[in-house]
């Protein structure tokens, strides 16, 4: 059976009971599974999973999206209206400025581009000496109002992670919406163009492939060798590197294998999946995660399922944010099953290389 | 008749096949795995051979298994279609080229 392409729209849009980010603890606590994700680490020797120093800033600029994607953890759409305050840019930019363990902003949403100060932002952050990430749905480039989005981010120098689930339409479409898959296609020929992807270029294009259902991603390298043939072959499209990403059982996903009878079975296969060996390079260790209103999170999964840390950036003492936020216990449940599963997953893609625990 | 000799809740029972001779179930597993590892041939090309052999062979276990490791391995429904069609054609083609046998014994018989 074809599944049809749903023109999703967001749970909040729908009045949908998980559009409640506690509906959705409730569900995933609810669920009879052989052990919690604490047990298992614990069982792996690994103690209670602790952050170290924060290396990378992950800026949640907001919920606004131009896409209504079938998976999307952040229940992002063009309905949605929460967007970073200038205050709370400012106190993250502040934030960067102290803290010398933070190399990296990695921005993120929603299409962060759709910020009004997204551009402030990445000049900001570039006076500062950071690396930035851009998590680009890739069709915002086309947006007639952003025609110069892409020369901007090639002359800041921002890496473009982009989603692409695959190098064909069908399965793009099915879950990022109708014709997103020749315009995303049109945008990283634009990418390509202005360098990226490109052998000395400098301008890093970076792939992020998700599972378009209830199954979860293959080896990274062989999607990847896949990806970089087929892209090239039938698109003449080029990029640097492809993550693997496991969908994450919360707002639009969590729907989908609710709504399809596979929310049960899906995460007894994240759990049989359990892999020690991704414990030491998961995101949650060295990654700060900021909510568009202020609030401070592990990842942001923890963001979209509303597990905060104590303090928000706009309350955050004065100091270096490694000192005051390393050695913090993380915030778990059975979400976490998503990121050890296999070869781990995070947003930096796979983070357990070699043979996958299957 | 209400039940079906095919279960879904079956598949996941097959390390049963271990119970009675352990050491053929351990030669057949270390096999197995070894074949599907990449190799010449990449994860993905395997898993869509192994989807159009069970049709070939109409397994539904095989096929609920490597329609789901297809799709792991990064194959789309399109690719997985096609490869349907292979053994389909496979399967159609054998049957018509004992055409020939027919052909022949009929020209043995018939004046």
């Amino acid at each position: 059976v074809t599944n049809p392409v749903v023109p999703a729209s967001t749970l909040r849009r729908r009045a949908h009971p998980l559009a409640s980010a506690s509906e959705q603890r409730a569900r995933l606590d609810a669920l009879p599974l052989r052990r919690s994700f604490g047990a298992a680490v614990a069982e792996a020797g690994a103690g209670p999973l602790r952050a170290g120093p924060p290396r990378v800033l992950q800026m949640n600029l907001g919920k606004l999206c131009n896409q209504t994607c079938r998976h999307c953890h952040v229940d992002a759409g063009p309905d949605r209206r929460e967007v970073m305050s200038p205050a709370v840019v400012d106190a993250c930019l502040a934030l960067l400025e102290r803290s010398p363990s933070i190399t990296t902003i990695d921005l993120t949403g929603g299409a962060p581009e759709l910020h009004p100060a997204f551009r402030d932002i990445v000049r900001r952050a570039r006076a500062l000496g950071r690396q930035i990430m851009d998590r680009c749905n890739l069709t915002v480039l086309e947006l007639p109002r952003h025609h110069d989005l892409a020369a901007f981010l090639a002359e800041h120098r921002v890496e473009v992670v982009a989603s692409l689930p695959h190098f064909a339409g069908l399965a793009t479409d099915a879950q990022r919406g109708q014709g997103v898959f020749a315009t995303s296609i049109e945008a990283l020929r634009r990418l390509n163009r202005l360098g990226y992807g490109r052998e000395g270029s400098n301008l890093v294009l970076t792939l992020v492939s998700n599972p378009t259902g209830a199954f979860l991603p293959g080896a990274q390298a062989s999607i990847e060798r896949d990806f970089r043939r087929e892209l090239h072959r039938r698109w003449g499209v080029v990029f640097n590197r492809l993550h693997t990403i496991t969908n994450m059982p919360i707002s639009r996903f969590l729907e989908f294998l609710d709504e399809r009878g596979h929310l049960a079975a899906y995460m007894e296969r994240l759990l049989g999946a359990f892999n020690a060996a991704t414990l030491e390079g998961l995101m949650c260790r060295d990654t700060l995660s900021v909510g568009w209103d202020g609030a401070l999170y592990d990842c942001d999964f923890n963001q979209m399922l509303e597990l905060p840390l104590a303090a928000s950036v706009l309350d955050l003492g004065p100091g270096d944010a490694g000192a005051a936020l390393a050695g913090r216990a993380v915030r778990v449940g059975p979400h976490c099953f998503g990121c050890t599963a296999g070869q781990g997953s995070s947003c930096g893609g796979a983070v357990a290389g070699g043979a996958q625990a299957r | 008749m209400d039940d079906t000799y095919y279960k879904p809740q079956d598949l996941p029972r097959f390390p049963e096949m271990g119970a009675a001779a352990p050491e053929l179930w351990q030669k057949f597993n270390d096999w197995y795995r070894a074949v599907f590892a990449e190799g010449a041939l990449g994860e993905r090309e395997k898993a869509l051979i192994a989807l159009a052999v069970a049709h070939a062979v109409q397994c539904p276990y095989c096929i609920d298994a490597y329609s789901t490791a297809s799709l792991e391995k990064g194959a789309d429904l399109a690719q997985m279609t096609e490869a349907v069609h292979v053994a389909a054609a496979i399967r159609g083609g054998a049957a018509l080229v004992h055409g020939v046998q027919m052909r022949a014994h009929v020209h043995g018989v018939a004046m």
